[in-house]
């Protein structure tokens, strides 16, 4: 047996195994090393005006939703519908990062699914985002009044968990704050 | 009792796959005549059960049975009647019913024609497809029967997803499927190959015409699904780079590979094995696709409902179907692989070569972006969507070098060409081509930019080329030009065109968002765009805002465009219904964004040009494969078919 003729079966044996743990995967919350530390700091332009700036400072004094998106992200368009629940059950307002997407194109993808943002930093470069430790857009941020992250979500969230954790953790916070 | 009759008849399509597979297998085994004749009249029945099946869900769309829950979750009283047959393929249960039908109807013409085949490989290829039948066929019965009842019965269905209620969606899907499903009959073929051990000419030759249509339906399923995208889904762009839209374009880029791998095993006798595997992994490539899009793993905009057991269920399919053919390949494979000789670089074999490689480092880029975001999970780095940008980055240096060699594809011969006769034959054609790369992006769009004018020549490459072949060819002759000669030099010059098209289209259309009133004007390249109003209009099943633009050209009114924004009566949903001008070198696009204060809405408008050409390009490719079809070759086998198989012997001493 060559192993020419033996390669495409290992291929197609590995590509199984990687879909078979991609079925028992839904995307799932991952620990993160940014939760109860405070907000990395930021100064970005907002997506609605080069000269308005928004920094990390403007996420305290309330809790926040801090969510990381971008026009190319398909995922990001399935969680579109959640994000607007989640801000307008809740009343916490949504910051938006975009991350490494042009101006046109995040501007027309708000236009076309509805802004749910109370503000949008614009990264294009994704600097912010590095920071952030951002791997996976779109990825979904909690912090509190005093700007520390307390809850993360990487992916897109899913209904059950927007009931199961995040509005909860949502609620929690704010009734710990008031 | 309808919805019973097509369930019933999907019970009694399975019994006719199992047998259909079953006893033709033993006949090949024992070597028994009988078993392998009920191969055909086996399949000819199954295609007649799912086309009973396929009514009946049909029927109970038309009749709004909305006692069947897969008809009430997707139609409507108020749906007009095509969307509502459209509809049986708007969601998961449907469309694979869609699938195993055109399966079957791929069986049914493998089984009328092959009389022309010896019948112990006709059998073989039948029992094959039945295989893949039956894993349908058991899915669906199991996990998404479409007749399934729900008591009571609603009033009312909820309607079909308002993106899909689209005159492509009535096309879209079939053709898609027509394509992917139609590489099953290339897999079979590769399979009976592999079990009865030979791959000659004749076996490529009855296996070409099959791929070539297959090729040909998937080339006109992904055009349509991006002209489709470019219409519904409001962004004025064509291609998104979905898992979705890359799950239809892997095996289109296999499929491909796999034509020209065919044309060399046909006429050198080289490459066997690697045939073999590409029909293998075109199929295996649609399956993978139909996993991806039902399974949940990945998220895409055109993702159907997704249940985990599902996805268990054809991952183990996939599995079964694609490990065994492997697994079948790697123990029987090495006996295609009679001595190795060398493929001169010049030659047509080592243009093919290239070719292959292109093509399948190119699907394989795509496969590793489209499962990136799996992959990076399970290496603990969170599920990372990879977009456009890498896809960009991947596959333009990958296609690129593929038009440059398709120009030389013509002048190449078989076994060797001699450096001096690619030169006196290509000299001309590139300079024309040069000067016409130059030349079409100055003059339309007004750009020297690189990539505009790089784009460009090798776009006109492959057109010039194609017409020079073309012409030489003719010249002095009395008789027509073979069919594939014409169909190849067409499908090459549609890339062609399609390269022009993107290379133009992107980057250098023009776009910007505005606040307009009635009344009021914007002007974008020397267009200039009057909003007069919107109207309210009731529809069939939904309620529109439409807007009245009138674009003018240096004050002549060159169009008046009538973009929409409706809203669907069962669903609430909203959907944006652009107003395009389409013209051949540019399309003009208005589409309605929120509505502002007083009567003043945001307006979109796109100026895009030549992206029709993309679509043309994509249209023109498939007619090169449809005009191939109708070679007298592909015919006249029918005279050849009684005589023994031609043994390999022949080709391989010729060439050594």
């Amino acid at each position: 047996m060559r192993w020419r003729l033996v390669l495409p079966i290992l291929i197609v044996f590995a590509l199984i195994v990687l879909l078979g743990y991609g079925l028992t995967r839904r995307p799932d919350i991952l620990p993160s090393a940014f939760i109860d530390k405070p907000a990395p700091a930021f100064d970005l332009p907002t997506l609605a005006s080069d000269q308005e700036r928004i920094t990390v400072d403007d996420l305290k004094g309330r809790v926040t939703l801090v969510n990381v998106w971008a026009s190319w992200c398909v995922a990001c368009r399935a969680e579109h519908e959640l994000i607007t629940a989640v801000s307008r059950r809740t009343g916490v307002p949504v910051v938006g990062l975009n991350y490494k997407d042009t101006e046109a194109n995040a501007k027309r993808w708000l236009g076309r699914y509805g802004n749910p943002f109370a503000v949008v930093a614009f990264d294009p470069t994704g600097a912010t985002g590095i920071d952030w430790g951002v791997s996976a857009v779109p990825e979904t941020f909690v912090v509190d009044a005093e700007g520390i992250i307390r809850y993360k979500v990487v992916g897109p969230i899913t209904r059950e968990e927007m009931n199961a954790s995040l509005i909860p953790k949502l609620e929690q916070l704010k009734a710990k704050g008031s | 009792m309808i919805p019973e009759i097509g369930h019933f008849a999907l019970i009694l399509a399975l019994g006719l796959a199992t047998l259909q597979t079953l006893l033709p297998m033993y006949g090949i085994w024992r070597s028994r005549a009988d078993c392998l004749a009920v191969a055909a009249p086996a399949a000819i029945g199954q295609f007649v059960m799912m086309g009973i099946a396929f009514v009946a869900l049909g029927f109970a769309f038309y009749a709004n049975d909305f006692s069947v829950a897969y008809v009430a979750a997707n139609s409507n009283t108020q749906l007009p009647w095509f969307y509502r047959l459209s509809a049986i393929w708007g969601a998961h249960e449907g469309s694979l019913l869609l699938w195993m039908m055109l399966l079957a109807g791929w069986s049914l013409a493998v089984a009328l024609a092959s009389r022309t085949l010896p019948r112990d490989v006709a059998s073989c290829v039948l029992a094959v497809m039945g295989a893949v039948s039956v894993g349908f066929l058991l899915f669906t019965l199991f996990t998404s029967n479409p007749f399934e009842r729900q008591f009571p019965a609603p009033m009312e269905g909820r309607d079909l997803n308002p993106l899909l209620q689209d005159p492509g969606l009535v096309v879209h899907p079939p053709m898609l499927y027509m394509g992917y499903v139609g590489f099953a009959v290339a897999f079979a073929f590769a399979i009976t190959a592999l079990i009865t051990g030979r791959v000659d000419s004749a076996w490529t030759r009855w296996t070409r015409p099959w791929t070539t249509a297959a090729w040909m339906f998937l080339t006109i399923g992904v055009t349509l699904g991006s002209w489709w995208a470019y219409k519904e889904l409001g962004w004025g762009g064509w291609w998104f780079w979905d898992p979705v839209e890359n799950a239809s374009f892997m095996p289109w880029l296999v499929g491909t590979a796999l034509i020209h791998s065919l044309a060399v095993t046909e006429k050198r006798g080289i490459f066997k094995s690697w045939t073999v595997l590409l029909a293998i992994t075109a199929f295996a490539l649609s399956l993978l696709g139909t996993f991806l899009v039902r399974s949940g793993v990945l998220i895409s905009v055109h993702a159907f409902a997704t249940d985990p057991t599902r996805g268990i269920y054809i991952l183990t399919f996939f599995a079964v179907v694609v490990g065994g053919s492997l697994l079948l390949y790697a123990l029987r494979a090495a006996q295609f692989e009679a001595g190795r000789e060398p493929v001169a670089a010049l030659s047509r074999e080592g243009l093919l070569l290239l070719n292959n490689i292109f093509l399948v480092v190119a699907a394989a880029g795509v496969l590793l972006g489209t499962l990136y975001p799996i992959l990076a999970d399970s290496l603990g780095m969170g599920r990372i969507s990879v977009g456009p940008p890498y896809f960009n980055k991947v596959f333009i240096p990958l296609t690129a070098p593929l038009v440059v060699l398709i120009g030389a594809a013509a002048v190449m011969a078989w076994k060797r060409t001699r450096a001096d006769v690619l030169r006196s034959r290509l000299w001309l054609p590139l300079i024309i081509s040069i000067v016409a790369g130059v030349a079409l992006p100055l003059f339309t769009v007004g750009t020297t930019a690189v990539a505009a004018v790089a784009g460009c020549v090798l776009g006109c490459w492959a057109i010039v080329t194609a017409f020079e072949d073309i012409v030489r060819r003719s010249r002095g002759r009395r008789v027509m030009l073979p069919r594939n000669v014409v169909g190849m030099a067409i499908a090459h010059a549609g890339v062609g065109i399609f390269v022009i098209g993107i290379s133009l289209v992107s980057g250098f259309g023009g776009e910007h968002d505005v606040r307009l009133a009635p009344g009021q004007s914007t002007e974008m390249v020397g267009y200039e765009f009057t909003f007069v109003g919107t109207r309210h209009v009731d529809g069939p099943n939904f309620v529109a805002e439409i807007g009245d633009f009138i674009v003018r050209e240096d004050g002549r009114q060159i169009a008046e465009l009538y973009p929409s924004k409706r809203r669907y009566n069962a669903g609430g949903q909203s959907m944006t219904e652009a107003g395009i001008d389409v013209g051949v070198t540019r399309d003009l696009y208005v589409s309605l964004g929120e509505p502002l204060s007083g009567d003043a809405w945001s307006v979109r408008i796109y100026h895009r040009p030549f992206v029709r050409w993309i679509w043309a390009g994509g249209f023109i490719s498939a007619l090169g494969g449809l005009i191939a079809l109708t070679d007298k070759r592909y015919r006249r086998r029918r005279a050849t078919a009684d005589k023994p198989v031609a043994t390999d012997r022949g080709l391989t001493t010729a060439t050594a």
